[in-house]
């Protein structure tokens, strides 16, 4: 078989390049992190004509080789290490022609690295609108590249970019930039002291903090005859540098380049004004907001019922089909249940999803970022910060890594603080249910339906506490450092179908297995604590229950007498009595506390737990909701689940800290275990005291 | 009088001069706010803060304490 050619793909952020991606690859393509970091790594398969392949990887967006995240950092180390297995032997740079000017900038760099490097001008499809006319041929000469013109919108110039990469031998390496002019006399010494390497890498591994191939900064600075600079001699020479390029950029553009001003007046202004209109814009904002909630409440509920029902019936079914015995029971009462408890979020989680994307696909996302900076600035937090407020609401863990282009690092430890009080995805399961069982279908002035309002309060709930914790954090911590905010403004654009679909599929299968896993193993062990007890009690069950009650029963009470012994009795019962005196207060019974204990992992196996307990201690009601409404309080009497205990557990479920992966992730981000400490023993304690007083106070 | 990006009204224009300030980002030069090229106030945030700019056909948004630190040419 030929050799795979490894392509790297390159740009700024908006410039199409994940669209350019899914075009080459197709669902021919895998998410994975590099390893030890928690960067999200694509990369796929590509088909070339004439049967060869390229392996693609995406690259973060960025929009020089300036690192100043990790993300950013990823790019250039891979782009250093010759050694590196995913090393490229051509550079794709993605970029948008309406910006060509600012994406030239990162195409000189990476060109300077001696990388074989195709230009790609996205958006094609744009330039007549805009009055942007290119030329391509002399500007394929001015830049030493070859240049595919695409539309990934009209889906155009894809092949000829796979031509592209299929000759990327011819494409000449030459620089852009002479290296040397940015300080001759430094550069001069440098060559000297390194005789055998590119003055271009040696410069980037000076000014950035990365290491490549058997060459690091450390080394640079300690070898003689070389002074090094001080950092903000270095700073000059960036900024120099920088200077240096655009001006080459824009000698280049003046000769190939050129837009007629009067068609360019457009939409945009027009958009802008009423999307960042002082009153309009919050206006429009908090209705997408409310339509988005009661969207996915109102319009998942049905598939969602099926699947339950779906589950109920294959649970009942196996346990017919299948022969009788301890096996059978583990898949009909542990695994099936079990698994059901993540499959009915996925139409919740899709619709999330969804919604997330197309805010951000549409260019929307930056303006509610500029209409909140000054509101979120006076709560210790950036309008950045609201991104991953929002994509909070799906899962802390993205959001946590969406918080990197956050500049100012109080204003990003704050965020990663409080990111987890926001209604995630996770939470969904738990509120979900628990609301069908005490809030009532009805609706309120005859629109809005009260269980969508209480998921409204609940998501404005989580919302309200990120923000006045953040209020709180924002005065006790006492963090210096320099503050600035550069956001992109990008154009509106209409999301493409495609690139929707994929992130929605992607987002969610990657949910679906993640907690998946966990639900399927936590489920198994449950389900083994709660078959299996250590005392007499539980292995004559049987014999309890007669002497309790006599002969008294009939066969079916007699049954569900004998099951629940057992249960109490089981491992896992004698476990949630231990430590049903600390539950109790809040209107829990054991098994909830049983439920809270095991979703510490993660939240959404609250009720996997719940139905992996209750079908082993019952037969006659087949869904988890009615199996839960039928739960009699042991100590008060009357429902379990009821307004109190209900409420109780919602805002127990809104303030605590239960998902071992989000503190795994800030432990990385903040490199310290100070934080995730911090943030567990805070949420959990508001969480408990917040609780409490609501089922006391409702009781 | 000196003037800065924080004294453009909506809708007018200048010429960027120099930084008054050494600690003006890189990340903002990056994005094409380099002295010589236009720039355009496009629009202010509601509170008056952040100001969203068209930078030589760039657009970007700073905080208003960033934007006091690059001096102008008003362009009438």
């Amino acid at each position: 078989m030929a050799k795979q050619i490894n392509v790297a793909l390159i740009g700024n952020p908006n410039t199409g390049k994940t669209s350019v991606f899914n075009h080459l690859t197709g669902l021919n393509q895998q998410v994975g992190n590099y390893p030890g970091i928690t960067v999200e790594k694509k990369e796929g398969i590509c088909k070339l004509p004439r049967g060869l392949k390229a392996h693609i990887i995406d690259l973060p967006g960025t929009y020089s080789l300036n690192a100043s995240s990790l993300d950013e950092n990823l790019v250039i180390e891979l782009l250093l290490n010759k050694n590196d297995k995913d090393y490229p032997d051509v550079a794709v740079v993605i970029s948008d022609v309406e910006n060509l000017k600012r994406n030239l900038l990162l195409y000189t760099q990476i060109k300077d690295l001696g990388i074989p490097t195709i230009l790609v001008i996205n958006m094609a499809d744009r330039m007549e609108l805009k009055g942007i006319s290119i030329d391509i041929d002399l500007l394929e000469e001015r830049l030493k590249t070859k240049i595919a013109l695409v539309s990934s919108r009209k889906n155009t110039g894809i092949e000829e970019l796979k031509e592209l990469i299929i000759n990327y031998g011819r494409i000449p390496t030459e620089p852009c930039l002479n290296a040397s002019s940015i300080d001759p006399e430094y550069f001069d010494r440098l060559r000297k002291a390194f005789p055998n390497q590119s003055l271009y890498k040696l410069w980037l591994v000076i000014t950035q903090d990365v290491n490549f191939g058997n060459l690091n900064r450390k080394e640079i600075n300690l070898t003689q005859d070389f002074l090094p600079k001080k950092k903000s001699e270095l700073k000059r020479l960036q900024q120099k540098e920088t200077i240096a390029r655009y001006q080459f950029i824009n000698g280049v553009l003046k000769e190939t380049h050129t837009v007629d001003i009067n068609a360019a007046k457009d939409l945009r202004a027009k958009l802008d004004r009423i999307l960042t209109h002082k009153v309009w814009g919050y206006v429009i904002f908090f209705s997408i907001m409310l339509l988005i909630f009661q969207a996915i409440y109102d319009w998942s509920s049905y598939p969602m019922d099926f699947i339950d029902m779906a589950f109920a019936e294959l649970s009942e079914w196996s346990k017919n089909v299948l022969p009788a015995g301890v096996f059978t029971n583990l898949i009909s009462e542990g695994i099936i249940p079990g698994l059901g408890g993540i499959v009915i979020f996925i139409p919740q989680i899709a619709f999330l999803f969804l919604f997330i994307s197309l805010l951000e696909e549409s260019g929307y996302m930056s303006r509610v970022v500029f209409l909140m900076d000054k509101i979120m600035k006076r709560f210790g937090l950036s309008g950045k910060s609201v991104v991953p407020l929002v994509s909070g609401t799906a899962c802390a863990i993205p959001a946590v890594m969406a918080t990197r282009n956050i500049e100012n690092w109080k204003e990003r430890l704050i965020t990663i603080l409080v990111v987890p009080f926001t209604t995630c995805s996770a939470r969904l399961p738990v509120y979900l249910i628990i609301i069908a069982l005490v809030i009532p279908d009805e609706r309120f002035l005859g629109i809005f339906n009260y269980q969508g309002l209480t998921l409204m309060l609940l998501y404005l709930l989580g919302f309200g506490m990120s923000v006045f914790s953040a209020w709180v954090l924002n005065k006790i911590m006492d963090i210096k450092g320099k503050s600035y905010f550069v956001i992109e403004m990008p154009d509106y654009k209409l999301p493409m179908f495609k690139n929707v679909a994929i992130n929605v599929v992607e987002k969610t299968k990657s949910f679906v297995f993640g907690a998946g896993k966990i639900i399927l193993a936590i489920s198994i062990v449950l389900w083994v604590l709660a078959s299996y007890g250590p005392g007499d009690d539980f292995n004559n069950a049987e014999t309890v229950v007669t002497q309790e009650y006599g002969n008294s029963l009939s066969e079916e009470e007699f049954n569900k007498h004998v099951s629940s012994v057992k249960l109490e009795n089981s491992y896992i019962g004698i476990m949630g009595k231990a430590i049903e005196p600390a539950v109790a207060p809040l209107g829990y019974d054991w098994k909830i506390g049983i439920a809270i204990v095991s979703s510490f992992a993660a939240r959404e196996v609250f009720v996997g737990t719940l139905a992996t307990i209750y079908s082993v201690g019952s037969d006659d009601e087949k869904t988890i909701k009615n199996r839960m409404a039928a739960e009699v309080n042991p100590i008060l009497g009357g429902p379990l689940f009821n307004f109190a205990s209900g409420i109780s557990l919602l805002l127990f479920y809104a303030f605590a800290m239960q998902c071992m992966s989000t503190l795994a992730i800030v432990k990385r981000e903040t490199n310290s275990w100070k934080w995730p400490a911090l943030q567990l023993f805070i949420m959990s304690g508001i969480a408990y005291v917040a609780a409490l007083a609501a089922f006391q106070i409702l009781k | 009088m000196k003037f800065t990006i924080a004294d453009l009204k909506r809708g007018q224009r200048g010429i960027i001069k120099e930084f008054t300030d050494d600690t003006i980002p890189l990340k903002l030069l990056e994005m094409g706010c380099l002295p010589g090229n236009d720039v355009e106030l496009v629009q202010i945030a509601p509170f008056k803060d952040p100001l969203y700019l068209n930078i030589n056909g760039s657009h970007l948004a700073i905080r208003k304490e960033t934007a006091l630190k690059v001096e102008i040419e008003l362009v009438e």
